[in-house]
């Protein structure tokens, strides 16, 4: 099965090219546009051309935002098909570097896009499309008067953290380091989502986590800003990749998520444009 | 009058036998079986190979992998001895008794051995979290909250290994002949003096293998761990938990980490093997 796709990969590439270029052209002279970047356009002719499946790997917060572009993708060309996989963007990465077959690659760090990068795996410089901001996630009503960090280490307060390895853990060191304030959590968690499972399931008290996870846990936690978040602005890079499968739909996707409609939805998630 | 635990666990017939009907081995199982014990070692060689033996002694000098290894075995071990004070009992009462939907409790009994861990984690946070069904009375009345404690790592371990024991045991007191519990009852002992006296000393070799696969399965238990234990170092950061998180920004120490934990499990799993599994 494996095979018989990858031969017609073959072929969608080499039609993939005379797409991109087409839907390049006609991105630049669409009149309808209202901001700088490329915005695809369901009316060209080109759109027409895409077809098959779309392979997208993409940071596990950016699942909600992501799964509605993807269906967006879907009713705009007919005959494609998003297929997603989320997760965390460091086990993302390494499944790329291994020759996973991914068309497009959003990451929610820098860092972790770096190493599909520096393995010369995309096709071109990655570049950031959102930004994500920390929050302190608490228990709905914020029973424990919470309002700053230096509030986590108030004494019989169970706080979590994400473990340093990963994103979401690094931008949470920053912030303390900002605030100098020393926190001693009662778990590294492997996630940003296992983190708000602990207060969601109200065994912890406090999380540190993204804004866009508390916006996604609905009325389960309360979501508190602090300034010090803005030291520890996560930027999320998306690019295409060099031996994506199907390079000019996956081409179109990232346009999609950089167009105003793409702006508009991960926004509403909670994230800040870069 | 032999005790015969599940072949399966007390690894297959004895060696003489095999030795003898080793000479007339056919091809077409030759082959296959050759083909399955390369599959099983070939991921063991391939993390020897990639071991980073230049950087191992300082890898392995930090103070976090012992502080991890010596959780790992602490947590094993209490988690096995939990299991035997409520597994052996659960074992008999299954084996030895009759009640109605027996066949049922014995299927659940063994759902953990099925369920992923990580199910079993989230299970255990419902059920004895500090806001879970259980776990909020144990921290009312008592003050007690499991999660994110070294209690909470061997609950995990215990929920998650107590099963292999359970049914090694089992399996063992159905091997068993019960007419010489019936003749110590008939000469007068009671039945908890029979268990203890004579069934005990009968099953020892069972219970023992139970034991090893319950202790090695608390060893490498994961999922279930940081589900519900999470993941603090010296509390709650067993060695599996920490070849996870390092294999996010340090591959090389979580291979050094594997190994170390690999290079217990032999020892421990050969050194008892030997000694107690097939003993009868």
């Amino acid at each position: 099965m494996i095979r018989s796709t990858r031969r017609s990969r073959r072929t969608v590439q080499v039609a993939g090219v005379g797409a991109a270029a087409l839907l390049a052209l006609t991105a630049c002279s669409s009149s309808g546009s209202t901001d700088s970047s490329a915005e695809s356009d369901p009316s060209s002719s080109a759109s027409q051309r895409l077809s098959g499946e779309v392979t997208v790997f993409a940071a596990a917060s950016l699942k909600e935002s992501f799964t509605t572009l993807g269906e967006e993708f879907e009713k705009q060309h007919p005959g494609t098909k998003v297929t997603f996989s989320f997760g965390g963007s460091d086990s993302l990465a390494a499944s790329i570097t291994g020759g996973a077959p991914a068309d497009v690659f959003a990451a929610a760090s820098p860092k972790t896009m770096a190493i599909v990068s520096d393995a010369g795996d995309t096709s071109a410089a990655p570049e950031t499309f959102v930004r994500n901001q920390l929050e302190i996630a608490t228990l709905p009503g914020n029973p424990d008067k919470i309002s700053s960090l230096k509030d986590l280490t108030k004494s019989g307060l169970k706080v979590v953290l994400c473990d340093e390895s990963v994103p979401c853990g690094a931008a949470a060191q920053k912030a303390l380091d900002a605030a100098g304030v020393e926190l001693t959590p009662v778990s590294y968690e492997q996630d940003v989502k296992s983190a708000l499972t602990k207060v969601e399931l109200k065994e912890a008290d406090a999380a540190l986590v993204y804004k866009t996870d508390v916006r996604a846990a609905g009325g389960k936690v309360e979501g508190v800003d602090f300034p010090e978040s803005a030291d520890a602005v996560n930027d999320y890079p998306i690019a295409l990749l060099k031996d994506a499968p199907n390079k000019a739909a996956g081409q179109t996707f990232i346009e999609l998520v950089r167009s105003a409609q793409g702006r508009q939805v991960l926004t509403g998630a909670g994230f800040l444009e870069p | 009058m032999t005790v015969r635990p599940a072949e399966t666990l007390r690894g297959g017939p004895r060696r003489g036998r095999v030795r003898r009907r080793g000479r007339a081995v056919p091809l077409p199982l030759l082959v296959p079986a050759l083909a399955g014990l390369a599959f099983l070692l070939l991921p063991l060689i391939a993390l020897l190979l990639r071991t980073p033996w230049s950087t191992l002694p300082e890898q392995l000098t930090s103070p976090g992998v012992w502080q991890a290894l010596r959780l790992s075995l602490v947590c094993a071990t209490a988690a096995t001895g939990l299991s035997l004070l409520i597994g052996v009992p659960l074992a008999w009462l299954l084996a030895r008794t009759d009640f109605p939907g027996r066949g049922l409790v014995r299927a659940l009994v063994t759902l953990p051995l099925v369920l992923p861990p990580v199910v079993g984690g989230v299970a255990l946070l419902l059920a004895l979290g500090r806001n879970g069904v259980v776990g909020q009375w144990l921290d009312a009345w008592f003050g007690i909250t499991l999660p994110f404690t070294t209690a909470g790592v061997v609950i995990a371990e215990t929920f998650v290994a107590m099963p292999f024991l359970v049914i090694s045991v089992e399996g063992t007191l159905r091997a068993a002949d019960p007419r010489f519990e019936e003749a110590a009852t008939t000469l007068g002992a009671s039945r908890f003096t029979a268990f203890r006296r004579v069934t005990l000393p009968l099953i020892a070799p069972g219970v023992a293998a139970g034991a090893v696969l319950a202790w090695a399965r608390a060893l490498g238990e994961f999922g279930a761990t940081i589900t519900f234990a999470g993941n603090f170092p010296g509390r709650t950061q067993t060695m599996p938990l920490a070849v996870y998180l390092a294999l996010q920004n340090d591959p090389a120490a979580a291979i050094a980490l594997s190994l170390v934990l690999l290079a217990v499990s032999i020892a421990v799993l050969a050194g008892l093997r030997d000694r107690w599994m097939t003993a009868s």
